[in-house]
């Protein structure tokens, strides 16, 4: 586990800008947002979720809708997901409809979004960051 | 400090309620029951039953625990909330404007068709557009219709691949909401370091998918979008249109106006900058202003005067109009309260809005920007406009209080908070617009009590973090709120018997 100040910042999982989560499982992915994102949101009240088998383009400027993975509603704003990767959503979190909270509790576990299928993943992880690179990205926000 | 709130200790009218209990009467025998179709009556309406006095108690003190430019300063960024001159609302509720119907006759009305006609000139002069329509109700409303507008614009050349519109990351939720509404894809582009549109994102988003760009000027930063030549020109090149969102129109009235920077649909909130109190849910008003070749696409119907006959009219013959958004003539009332403020103001008077406004906003960016605490995000060797958004993270770097807590320890010393965490591109938010109304002396109430909570933060936080304690309301449970709102009497009533 690395540390960027009061946020956690687990090895082994690529980062994006936008601060959303990737972990590798075989030829899947599963998202979510990170520690830091979810602090910044403070308590979150809703989860709107992507539809399963939407097609996602990996986050880029300028953000269109293609990139989006739903979005996480907290009592200070409504932020939308970014995807991290270009891919099709293959299983979303239902959980989260229930308990949103997960998200501000689990954000790298219990709280993750959704898995998807990806469709460029060997070019597109080069556009990601390791834990140490995006724990020296937040030290600079 | 020394600040109390009204605390009454007030239950629902509902539970004030007495059966039986009668507060009217009305002439003569009751009349027999008119023609209801039977399955639209109900046997048990549970209305509330009370006297005259009862009714005037109750609504007197949940009044009297209420907040609003009548009790005190209101720096709402972004809202502009200002104080509004009662005369404008005595001249709105004269007789013949208040108690003319909208399916009189036009020649009964012939004054307050003027009005409109009148009023429809000095907004189109004042935004330098070529016409404009009082239709839409509200802000977003008009920004609504501006899609559309959009979108018969774009028809009519027969480009009907235009189907996004371009949106900065600063700008108010409404602007990507009402593109969304009209069908668009929304766009967003990165404000740069300085807090502006960034021209090279920009450059990068246009296309000929382009149907807009919709944008606010000075922006939710308190910022003026210096390169706003340029950002027409790239949108223009690109075939697509400006947007005006009149949000902060309170910055630049009398300075310059929209239309000379190269925008093609302006938009107004009457209730924000031309007199009509708001906050309250309503009513309000969102004139939409237009260039010469968006002028036929208009909501119908327009006022138009008839020089033969010397009669104003409403004109319902424009075959390329959207048609019709709204019953009968828009707010009519608000366009009142607005054609008062005008010529209250003048062309000077106007001028001098502006200047004071954006005189007040400066005057605390710069008293507050001494602060341990606070900071600005972005560029701070300019000036601001008539607001403007500090960053209160050094102090919850060091202490752990939020904007949030600032914000309500604000209420203890009798000031409403500013706006809070908007617009989400500054971290812990505190937008504050003082409007051109507020003295010197109310202005260093405000900047002694942020440089108090500052220092409280250090010695005291728990204080700011259980804020407010002197109002009606203490602190509220914002989560439990959201996540499960009881909306109504109803609700209540059941939750309660759980």
């Amino acid at each position: 586990m690395v540390k960027a100040g009061d946020y956690d910042v687990p090895d082994g999982l690529y980062y994006s800008r936008e601060h959303e989560w990737v972990k590798l499982e075989g030829k899947l992915v599963r998202v979510g947002v990170t520690d830091y994102a979810q602090s910044k949101l403070g308590d979150v009240v809703y989860v709107e979720l992507p539809e399963v088998g939407k097609q996602v383009k990996q986050a880029a400027e300028p953000k269109i809708k293609e990139m989006e993975l739903g979005a996480v509603e907290s009592i200070k704003a409504v932020s939308a997901v970014y995807s991290p990767l270009s891919g099709a959503v293959k299983e979303i979190n239902a959980a989260l409809q229930e308990r949103p909270e997960l998200v501000n509790t689990s954000p790298y576990n219990e709280g993750w979004i959704c898995v998807l299928k990806l469709s460029a993943l060997e070019a597109e992880l080069k556009q990601l960051m390791d834990a140490k690179a995006y724990a020296e990205y937040l030290k600079k926000l | 400090m020394s600040y109390q709130q009204a605390r009454w200790i007030e239950p629902l009218i509902f539970e004030l309620s007495k059966q039986g209990r009668v507060g009217w009467a009305l002439p003569g025998k009751p009349r027999e029951r008119i023609n209801i179709p039977k399955e639209l009556l109900r046997e048990k309406l549970e209305l509330p039953e009370l006297s005259e006095p009862e009714v005037v108690r109750h609504y007197t003190r949940l009044s009297q625990m209420n907040y609003g430019i009548d009790s005190g300063f209101y720096p709402l960024g972004s809202c502009t909330m200002k104080y509004n001159p009662k005369v404008c609302e005595e001249l709105a509720a004269l007789e013949t404007a208040s108690c003319i119907h909208p399916n009189q006759a036009e020649e009964t009305v012939q004054g307050a068709l003027e009005l409109m006609f009148r009023l429809e000139r000095f907004l189109a002069e004042i935004a330098g557009v070529a016409r404009v329509s009082l239709q839409p109700s509200a802000g977003a409303h008009g920004e609504f219709i501006a899609m559309l507008l959009t979108h018969a614009y774009h028809k009519s050349k027969r480009d009907d691949k235009r189907d996004q519109v371009i949106v900065p990351d600063s700008a108010h939720g409404t602007n990507p909401a009402s593109a969304a509404m009209a069908g668009y894809e929304v766009v967003t582009v990165p404000s740069n370091a300085r807090g502006r549109v960034d021209l090279k994102a920009l450059k990068a988003a246009v296309s000929e998918r382009t149907a807009a760009l919709m944008l606010t000027n000075p922006n939710t930063l308190g910022l003026f979008e210096d390169q706003i030549i340029d950002i027409a020109k790239v949108v223009h090149d690109a075939g697509g249109l400006l947007f005006y969102d009149g949000a902060n129109l309170n910055g630049i009235l009398g300075k310059t106006r929209p239309g000379d920077m190269g925008f093609d649909i302006v938009h107004f909130n009457l209730h924000k900058t031309f007199a009509t109190p708001h906050g309250g849910g309503g009513p309000g008003a969102g004139p939409i202003g237009v260039q010469r070749e968006l002028e036929k696409f208009l909501p119908v119907p327009v006022v138009e005067y008839d020089r033969k006959r010397k009669r104003y009219y409403l004109d319902y013959n424009r075959p390329h109009s959207i048609g019709k958004v709204r019953a009968f003539y828009g707010n009519f009332g608000v366009l009142v309260k607005a054609y008062a403020y005008i010529l209250l103001m003048g062309a000077e008077g106007l001028n001098e809005v502006t200047e004071a406004a954006v005189l007040n906003a400066n005057y605390i960016m710069h008293k507050l920007l001494g602060v341990e605490g606070y900071e600005l995000k972005f560029d701070a060797s300019g000036p601001c406009k008539h607001e403007v958004v500090f960053s209160t993270e050094p102090l919850k770097r060091e202490t752990g209080v939020t904007a949030r807590d600032v914000a309500k320890r604000l209420l203890d010393h009798g000031i409403h908070a500013p706006t809070y965490y908007f617009p989400p591109i500054v971290p812990e938010a505190l937008m504050i617009e003082p409007t051109e109304t507020e003295s010197r002396e109310e202005l260093d109430r405000f900047v002694v009590a942020l440089n108090t909570m500052a220092q409280e933060a250090r010695s005291n936080p728990e204080k700011l973090r259980s804020a407010p304690m002197a109002t009606a309301i203490g602190k509220l449970d914002e989560v439990k709120a959201s996540r499960e709102p009881i909306l109504s009497w109803r609700a209540h009533r059941k939750l309660a018997k759980k």
